[in-house]
C-alpha cells in the first residue's frame, strides 16, 4: 500500500528537499517491463509514481510520451492492465498515483475506477484535461476513498482560476511550468518560479512543478522553490533509446539517482 | 442579425446542451477560451461587429446565396418539392466560409495576429487560409497526411493563399489527429494565435460560436422557402460529421416543431463493417477533443478510427448539441453509406448540372430515402454544403473515368 501523498511531501519537506515524482506510461514496452521499470525508479529514488494510463488521443503530450503510449496500447494496455500495475508497483513498494486523460476513466465507470484504484493501492490520479467544473462525479467518487485529486495550474492561470483548482484539489497542486505539451527542454521554464510563487500565496497544499525537467541540475534548480519535481519525458526517452530491457532499467535507474540529488537543496 | 437566436434548450449552463458539451482541456488553454468566450459575447452584442460581418457576407461570401428548386432531382425523392440551400456557391466552395469570417474578425479584435486550423476535406483549411489572407493574419493548418492526398487540390489551394500546410503523420492521420496537433500547437502559442476551429465541436464556446456564425444559413433558408413554397418545410436535410452545416441549417426550424430535422453520417462501407463513422448508431457518451458527446470509442475509452470516402465526415466524434438533438428526438440521424452517397452524387450531376462536395452528397441521398418515405406533397431543403471540385478525382476513381495522364488524379 502506497504512502499518503501528505506523509511523502511531510517526510520530504522535514529532510529538507524536494519530492522526486517521476511518470511513466503503463504497459509501456510491455505491462511487464514497466512494472520492473518503475519499480527500479522507485528503488533509484523516486518519491512518487505517475503511473500513466495510454491513451489514443493524448493532446497534451510530446513527441516521446505519444509514441510510449501509441507502444504500450499495441501491447495491449488497457485499464485494467494499468490497474494491475498499479497493484504491483505498490506491492513492492511504491506511492503511486495515476495520470489519465478523462475519457477512459468515464468509459471505465467514475465510481468503478475510484473503488479499484482504492484496492490496487493507489492514493490518487492526475487528470490533466478534467476541469473544476466538470468534476463534480469525480469529486463525489474519490471522497471518502483516500484518492488525492490532483489538478492543474499553468502560467495562464488567473489568481482567482488557481484559488478555484486549488479548492477541489488535494495532495499537491500540479504547476505545468510551460506554455506547451509535455518534453524535455533544454532550460526550464522562466514563468515556473513565478507561477510557483503566486500559487503558494493561495494555498498551502504542496507544490510540485512539470513539463521540461529531465536533468539532476533543472531538478535542483526547480527544487529551490517547489515541493516537489515531476519528470516524465525524460524517462521515457531514456527507454525509448535503449538498446534492450536491461539497459533501459540501467538508464531509468540511472536518470533517477540523478535526479534524486538533484532534489536536494 | 447580431444575436443568437433564443432556441429551446438555451437554458443549459454556459457552454452546455443537456449532458453534453461543457470543457474538458488541459488547464493552460482556460485563460484563452474564457478570452475567447468574452470576445464573442461582446462581439454579438455590438452592432459594428454585426455590420462588418453583414458586409463581408453580402460583397465577399456572396450571400444571400440561391435557395434552388431541383424538380429533376426531386423526381428521385419520390417526387418530392425539394430545394437545395446554395452553400457550394459561395466564396471558397462551401459553408466553412461563414465560420471563419466570424473567426477571424474575432481574432483581430482580440489582437492576436496568428490563425491556426485543422481540415479534414481541406474546404476548413482552404476557409481559413483565405479569411486569414483577407485579413492579413499568419496561417498554419494541419491536415491528416492520409487526407492530404485523397484532397491534394485543396493542399494546393491553402499553399496558394499563403497558409502553410502541415502533414499530420501520427495516428490515424486523419482529422481527429489533426485537431490533436492543432490543440498541441495552440497550448505552446496561444499569446498570439487563435485556433480557428472549424465546426461546432471542441470546448465550450467553441460549439456555441460556430453555430452562430452559420446561423445565417437557417435564417436565409427560412425566408426563402417561406417565398418560393408559401410555407415551411416538412423537413429540412444536412450531412453531419462535425455537424456545422447542419446546426447552421437547423437552427432556422429548431422552434418549428412541425419541421422535421434530418442528419445523415457517413456509414463508410456499412454500419456492419465497422469502417464507418456513425456515431450514432455505434458511439457512446464520451469526451473528445474537449467536450462531452458521442464518440466511437471501445470498451476501454480508446478512439475509435472512422472511415468514410468523404474526408468531411470521417470523425469519431460529433457536435455536442448534435448528441442533446438526438437524445431529445428533436432531431433524427441515419446513416448513408459510401455507395448510397456516390449514387446521389451521379444523380445530382446528371438531373440538375451541379457537381456537389461528396459530404453534401450524403444529404441528397437522405433526401432520395426521406422524399420517398415524406411522398410528393412533402417540401424538403437540402443543404448542399459544398461543391465537388475537391472531389472529381475521388469521383472519376469511384466511377471509372479514365483521367489521363496526370499520376497524382
Amino acid at each position: 500500500m502506497s504512502r499518503p501523498l501528505d506523509e511523502v511531501f511531510t517526510a520530504t519537506r522535514a529532510a529538507g528537499r524536494a519530492a522526486l515524482i517521476g511518470y511513466l506510461p503503463a504497459g509501456f514496452p510491455t505491462p511487464q517491463e514497466s512494472v520492473e521499470l518503475i519499480t527500479a525508479m522507485v528503488h533509484a529514488g523516486v518519491d512518487i509514481i505517475e503511473v500513466g494510463l495510454p491513451y489514443s488521443d493524448p493532446l497534451m503530450d510530446g513527441p516521446a510520451i505519444q509514441e510510449a503510449v501509441d507502444l504500450a496500447l499495441k501491447a495491449g494496455t488497457t485499464t485494467d492492465v494499468v490497474l494491475d500495475t498499479v497493484a504491483q508497483v505498490t506491492a513492492a513498494g511504491a506511492t503511486a498515483v495515476v495520470m489519465s486523460y478523462w475519457n477512459p476513466i468515464e468509459r471505465y465507470g467514475v465510481e468503478r475506477f475510484a473503488a479499484r484504484l482504492a484496492d490496487a493501492g493507489g492514493v490518487g490520479v492526475i487528470a490533466p484535461d478534467l476541469t473544476p467544473e466538470e468534476a463534480g462525479p469525480w469529486i463525489a467518487a474519490t471522497t471518502g476513498r483516500g484518492l488525492d485529486r490532483v489538478f492543474l495550474v499553468a502560467p495562464s492561470s488567473t489568481d482567482t482560476r488557481i484559488t478555484t483548482v486549488c479548492s477541489v484539489t488535494s495532495g499537491f497542486v500540479y504547476a505545468a511550468s510551460t506554455m506547451g505539451v509535455t518534453g524535455a527542454r533544454s532550460e526550464v521554464s522562466s514563468a515556473a518560479p513565478a507561477l510557483v510563487a503566486r500559487t503558494r500565496r493561495l494555498t498551502s497544499l504542496p507544490i510540485a512543478v512539470g513539463l521540461g525537467v529531465s536533468t539532476g541540475a533543472q531538478a535542483h534548480e526547480v527544487a529551490a522553490y517547489a515541493d516537489g519535481v515531476i519528470v516524465g519525458s525524460a524517462f521515457v526517452r531514456r527507454i525509448l533509446d535503449a538498446v534492450d530491457h536491461a539497459s533501459a532499467l540501467a538508464r531509468v535507474g540511472d536518470l533517477a539517482a540523478e535526479l534524486a540529488v538533484g532534489v536536494t537543496r | 442579425m447580431a444575436t443568437s437566436s433564443t432556441l429551446p434548450h438555451d437554458d443549459n449552463p454556459p457552454g452546455h446542451f443537456g449532458p453534453y458539451g461543457g470543457r474538458f482541456v488541459p488547464e493552460a488553454l482556460t485563460a484563452a477560451l474564457d478570452q475567447l468566450d468574452d470576445a464573442f459575447q461582446a462581439a454579438i452584442v455590438d452592432p459594428a461587429f454585426g455590420a462588418e460581418l453583414a458586409e463581408l457576407e453580402r460583397t465577399y461570401t456572396g450571400r444571400p446565396n440561391p435557395l434552388t428548386p431541383v424538380l429533376r432531382f426531386g423526381e428521385l425523392c419520390g417526387g418530392a418539392r425539394v430545394f437545395l440551400k446554395r452553400e457550394d456557391l459561395n466564396h471558397t466552395g462551401s459553408h466553412k466560409i461563414n465560420n471563419v469570417l466570424g473567426q477571424a474578425l474575432l481574432t483581430t479584435r482580440m489582437g492576436k495576429t496568428r490563425v491556426i486550423a485543422e481540415t479534414g476535406a481541406g474546404q476548413h483549411g482552404v476557409a481559413a487560409a483565405t479569411a486569414a489572407a483577407l485579413m492579413g493574419l499568419e496561417c498554419t493548418v494541419y491536415m491528416g497526411e492520409e487526407d492530404t492526398r485523397r484532397q491534394a487540390l485543396n493542399v494546393a489551394r491553402m499553399k496558394l493563399l499563403g497558409a502553410e500546410v502541415i502533414p499530420v503523420t501520427i495516428g490515424s492521420r486523419t482529422l481527429k489527429d489533426a485537431i490533436n496537433e492543432a490543440m498541441r500547437d495552440w497550448v505552446a502559442s496561444v499569446d498570439r494565435t487563435h485556433y480557428l476551429l472549424g465546426t461546432v465541436t471542441g470546448p465550450a464556446p467553441f460549439p456555441t460560436m460556430v453555430r452562430h456564425f452559420h446561423e445565417v444559413i437557417g435564417r436565409e433558408a427560412r425566408e426563402q422557402i417561406l417565398a418560393a413554397a408559401g410555407r415551411l418545410p416538412d423537413a429540412v436535410v444536412a450531412c453531419v460529421g462535425g455537424g456545422s452545416n447542419a446546426m447552421g441549417l437547423f437552427s432556422g426550424f429548431l422552434d418549428d416543431p412541425q419541421v422535421q430535422l434530418r442528419g445523415y453520417e457517413a456509414g463508410g462501407d456499412g454500419v456492419e463493417t465497422g469502417r464507418h463513422a456513425s456515431r450514432f448508431s455505434t458511439g457512446v457518451p464520451g469526451v473528445l477533443h474537449g467536450a462531452r458527446t458521442y464518440v466511437m470509442q471501445d470498451e476501454w475509452g480508446q478512439t475509435l478510427p472512422s472511415h468514410s470516402i468523404s474526408a468531411g465526415l470521417d470523425y469519431p466524434g460529433v457536435g455536442p448539441e448534435h448528441a442533446y438533438l438526438h437524445d431529445t428526438g428533436r432531431a433524427i440521424y441515419e446513416s448513408v453509406n459510401d455507395d448510397e452517397a456516390m449514387t446521389a452524387f451521379a444523380a445530382l450531376c446528371r438531373t440538375e448540372g451541379i457537381i456537389p462536395a461528396i459530404e453534401s452528397a450524403h444529404a441528397l441521398a437522405g433526401a432520395m430515402r426521406l422524399g420517398r418515405e415524406l411522398g410528393p406533397e412533402a417540401v424538403i431543403i437540402v443543404n448542399l454544403s459544398g461543391r465537388g471540385d475537391k472531389d472529381v478525382a475521388t469521383a472519376a476513381a469511384w466511377f471509372g473515368i479514365e483521367l489521363g495522364h496526370s499520376e497524382s488524379m
